[in-house]
């Protein structure tokens, strides 16, 4: 079941290849068919599900064939409570992503095609529970993502497309180099059996090693500061589609390899450098959040908000490691809940912020905030879905980002006071900077774009209005396939915001597990 | 003493039928001589059969000691045989016609027989004569066009290829010397008995010669000039067939050298760091795609000594080997296929509109580079991690992490072609309408090897598991 939900969009994209008279249109509807029924499939499964603690144990869905048994590797795919969020989430955010689209006329086929691919990669990873074919999806979802900045984005895509691949692939790398420790020193790839019976518990300074490796990769991935050079070019350059698949999914491979591989598999070395996640991740949150605040390219503005979130779910995480006392037992454990809520949530909400940020750059074609303003004025209600994606972002009541990030810093009080006290200080800061790129590109006078977007009428010399080139509203403001591809993420981190209980069912256990093992 | 004939069975097809299609050449007008072309084939054909026909028997080494035909001859026949054939198929546009069609189809089986040579040799004297036979046709396909390049590149080889097979002669001599014996039988017997500095010197002018063949530091100076130089098919040909005799010769007469008289695992080791560190940096800023090539399978020399360095430390050093020889065969020759189709795009940036003109090639093209690079699910993604995980085994994890951050600076170059051929940026529509018309006719053979690489790599990488078991097989001396 699990393999036809991950090969299915795989699939679909060979047809859609091997069939060159397919309309445009119909491909993209491809795409958002495919993505729906596996979104379908996916809340079906949860519904369906029997989870119990996950991660050593009580996986579902379970499928084990061998693949490469001269290294004890095989195709092994389940879900628990780490995994299925994420499942959930991807395919969400590719429906939306898909509805999005449907209006590309840029070679639609092979667009929808790639798109399909990238689907199958995703769902690949957050499946796998085999190092080796975890590697397998994580490397391919790069080479997809590459031809989809190099092949769909803006001016300097090629460039952006090289520097993005060159730097996961170094990551992906040193994670195989660490993935190769693991194996030389357990005899096998597969996840659950590591973290069933940790390798490298006697050997500290291998531990160590490894634990570096795979730090490194990850880190690239998620990125964390000093690692995420690549990520605002590679934003900037992608088309809108590929910008929220890039945040909302391909980050997560980072995040979510250091809950299911780093902290099970090595839990002694997670403890020994819990302290440094912990100090990474408040400088991810603090950098991120100040960079952020100096952009004045809007999508380069919510790359550095990533980075600035991603610090969160690795602060949450490295609370967990740190072990002062008994009783911090359930405080961990809400820091490694919240890490998983930011992941879902940062999904939801930054793939919503890239899409308006497509949508914005669709008008004007530009990004340059200072070129806009006023833009409340022509274009109302894409003022206020920008400005609902911009509060759950920046974490106010009653969305995910919210109680994830509340959970996190619940959790890592306890542990890592001052940290946490560090991380609310970059809550602050993502709360001014959404606030100050809000009034920069919707209150305040017409900027030049916004003119030449709305044909507002202003006062020009002599003090006559000139009304050249007003087009109907309509068709200036938010159309209905983008309302239909952005309000739906907004809403669901609304209602996932206001009644977490079920996500929360479905996370806490595995969370749990999480930090037990590496109590 | 063992003579089974039947053993050899397909050595002495391949020998057989170069030599009469030779004189059924010298009959046929020029004409017709796509008949010699297809009595190659069905001779590449039956070896192979015969070849998959003795797969299952148990191993024996033939004829006093001195020609092992167990499970890792078989392997180095399963992969020598197809990618001769599929040279063949991506050597149609170049030859097809030339008045010296047979030769060529000769040469290339008596090259692979000398790649066979190398691969059974189970005995000094019997690895210098296969060293001689694998390389004399390589001289002449180098020098096959009779253009002022292929003959520099013919020069170049044949006198790097005199000058370390007098090295490896004396390598020979030495451990004939100190051995009293030449099988690698009667070496592992007598050699850790043996005065080390002679060992030594021996071992390290075999390693010599047998670098030349492989294509490493420090006998790589010939490959890319004869990637560049020397015609497509030829280049192909030298730069994967040849390999895979010289590593399985290497691992087999390394095997035999007690480490504790010499260490030759570090040797090979760091000759294989080196190897795949120089190729790569070399090929950074290549313009042209065969000299590119040429580098790339420079630094692949390097990773695949990694699994010889391991030699009988590691489990998985043969079976790595031997996937990872596979592997690397079918991928770079289906790189040669795309190159063989498209002769008249001499610089990467020719290969502008490729994606849009011919989908099939550019596809196999892809498939092929990242395959290079080790992405997954290809072939040499498989091999990679084999053999990589057997060199962490066997104790070299540096060279692993050498080797890791060799595959990431390796995309750069891999990715500069790509993104040319890939590439939609405003300037490439102009240089498209500018970019050289292929004449397709007759490329239909090169383009069909090109597609069936580009399948293979996948169906390799996929089915990798399998393929490693087969490969598991004891070594015979």
């Amino acid at each position: 079941m699990l393999s036809v939900v991950v090969f299915l969009p795989l699939l679909a994209a060979l047809v859609l290849l091997a069939v060159p008279v397919l309309p445009g249109r119909a491909a993209l509807a491809v795409w958002v068919t495919v993505a729906a029924v596996e979104l379908a499939l996916l809340t079906g499964m949860w519904l369906a599900a029997d989870l119990g603690a996950g991660v050593t144990d009580g996986l579902d869905y379970e499928q084990r064939v061998p693949w490469i048994p001269g290294v004890g590797s095989s195709y092994h795919v389940g879900v628990d409570g780490l995994s299925l969020p994420l499942l959930l989430m991807t395919a969400g955010v590719f429906l939306a992503a898909g509805i999005y689209s449907l209006a590309e006329d840029k070679r639609p086929r092979e667009y929808s095609a790639l798109f399909l691919f990238l689907l199958s990669m995703s769902l690949g990873v957050f499946a796998s529970l085999d190092l080796l074919v975890f590697f397998v999806f994580f490397d391919l979802s790069i080479v997809g993502m590459y031809f989809v900045i190099a092949g769909w984005g803006h001016a300097g895509a090629a460039r952006a497309a090289l520097q993005f691949f060159l730097y996961t692939f170094l990551g992906s790398l040193a994670m195989l180099v660490a993935f190769l420790g693991l194996y030389v020193a357990a005899g096998t790839f597969d996840m659950v059996e590591l973290a069933r019976n940790p390798p490298l518990e006697s050997k500290p300074v291998a531990a160590g090693f490894v634990l570096l490796a795979l730090s490194i990769g990850l880190a690239v991935k998620t990125p964390t500061v000093p690692f995420h050079t690549w990520l605002p070019p590679a934003h900037t350059d992608a088309p809108a589609a590929g910008s929220a698949v890039l945040a909302a999914v391909l980050l997560k491979m980072g995040t979510y390899g250091f809950v299911r591989i780093a902290m099970p598999i090595l839990p002694e070395a997670w403890r020994r450098y819990a302290l440094v996640f912990v100090v990474v991740g408040v400088v991810s949150i603090l950098y991120g959040a100040l960079v952020a605040l100096a952009q004045d390219d809007l999508k380069r503005m919510i790359a550095y908000t990533s980075v600035n979130h991603m610090g969160y779910v690795l602060l949450g995480l490295g609370a967990a490691g740190v072990l002062s006392g008994g009783d911090a037992e359930q405080a961990r454990a809400v820091a490694v809940t919240g890490a998983m809520m930011q992941m879902v949530s940062h999904g939801l909400i930054t793939a919503a912020l890239f899409l308006l940020a497509g949508v914005l750059y669709e008008r004007g074609h530009s990004y340059d905030m200072r070129r806009y303003g006023g833009l409340a004025g022509p274009m109302p209600r894409f003022a206020a879905l920008f400005a609902v994606g911009a509060f759950a972002s920046l974490g106010i009541p009653g969305f995910t980002g919210f109680l994830a990030e509340f959970q996190i810093f619940a959790g890592s009080l306890a542990t890592v006071p001052v940290a946490a006290a560090l991380g609310i200080v970059g809550i602050l800061l993502t709360a001014a900077l959404f606030l100050a790129a809000l009034q920069r590109v919707f209150a305040g006078p017409a900027g030049e774009l916004t003119e030449r977007i709305g044909g507002v009428p202003t006062v020009r010399a002599g003090g006559k209005a000139v009304k050249t080139g007003l087009r109907p509203k309509l068709r200036v403001d938010v159309n209905p396939r983008e309302l239909a591809a952005v309000a739906p993420l907004l809403l669901l981190a609304l209602v996932l915001g206001l009644v977490p209980r079920p996500l929360l069912d479905l996370i806490e256990p595995a969370a749990r597990t999480v930090t037990e093992l590496v109590s | 003493m063992n003579e089974n004939p039947v053993a050899l069975a397909p050595e002495a097809l391949l020998l057989l039928g170069a030599v009469s299609i030779l004189l059924v050449g010298s009959f046929v007008p020029r004409r017709s001589q796509w008949v010699t072309r297809a009595l190659t084939a069905l001779t590449l054909l039956a070896a192979l059969a015969a070849s998959i026909t003795a797969a299952g028997d148990p191993g024996e080494v033939v004829y006093d000691g001195i020609w092992a035909v167990d499970g890792v001859t078989t392997a180095a026949r399963l992969i020598v045989l197809p990618a001769t054939l599929l040279t063949l198929g991506l050597a149609i546009p170049q030859v097809q016609g030339d008045k010296r069609e047979t030769e060529f189809s000769v040469l290339l089986m008596l090259g692979a027989l000398g790649a066979l040579a190398l691969a059974g040799a189970s005995d000094l004297m019997v690895l210098a004569v296969a060293y001689l036979l694998a390389s004399l046709p390589l001289y002449a396909l180098a020098g096959f066009a009779r253009d002022p390049s292929g003959t520099e590149a013919a020069l170049k080889l044949y006198l790097l290829g005199a000058f370390l097979g007098i090295a490896m002669l004396l390598g020979v001599t030495l451990l004939y010397g100190v051995a009293g014996a030449t099988t690698y039988a009667e070496l592992a017997e007598r050699l850790p008995d043996a005065p080390r500095a002679p060992v030594a010197l021996g071992v390290v002018c075999l390693l010599a010669g047998l670098m030349f063949k492989v294509g490493g530091v420090p006998g790589h100076f010939w490959v890319p000039d004869v990637a560049q130089g020397a015609r497509t098919p030829a280049a192909a040909f030298t730069t994967t067939v040849p390999k895979v005799g010289g590593l399985v010769a290497a691992y087999r007469v390394l095997d035999a050298v007690p480490t504790a008289v010499v260490d030759w695992p570090l040797l090979v080791a760091i000759l294989a760091g080196l190897t795949m560190t120089l190729g790569n940096l070399a090929a950074f800023f290549q313009d042209s795609p065969r000299r590119l090539l040429g580098w790339s399978t420079v630094s692949q020399a390097g990773y695949l000594l990694m699994a010889v360095a391991v030699a009988g430390r590691a489990d998985l050093a043969m079976p790595s080997l031997l996937l990872y020889l596979a592997a690397y065969s079918v991928t770079n020759l289906g790189a040669f296929a795309v190159v063989a189709c498209l002769e008249r795009r001499q610089t990467l940036a020719d290969y502008r509109g490729l994606a849009r003109n011919r989908p099939a090639l550019a596809g196999a093209l892809a498939i092929c580079l990242l395959g290079l690079v080790g992405t997954p699910p290809t072939a040499v993604f498989v091999g990679k991690v084999v053999v990589f995980g057997a060199a962490w085994d066997g104790g070299f994890a540096w060279l692993v992490v050498l080797a890791a951050v060799n595959t990431v600076a390796s995309l750069f170059y891999y990715l500069r072609w790509l993104a040319s051929a890939f590439g939609t940026d405003a300037a490439s529509t102009g240089t498209a309408a500018r970019a050289p018309d292929e004449d397709r006719a007759g490329t239909w053979w090169a383009e069909f090897a090109a597609v069936t690489a580009g399948a293979s790599v996948i169906a390799l990488g996929v089915f990798g598991g399998p393929v490693l078991e087969l490969a598991t097989t004891p070594l015979l001396r």
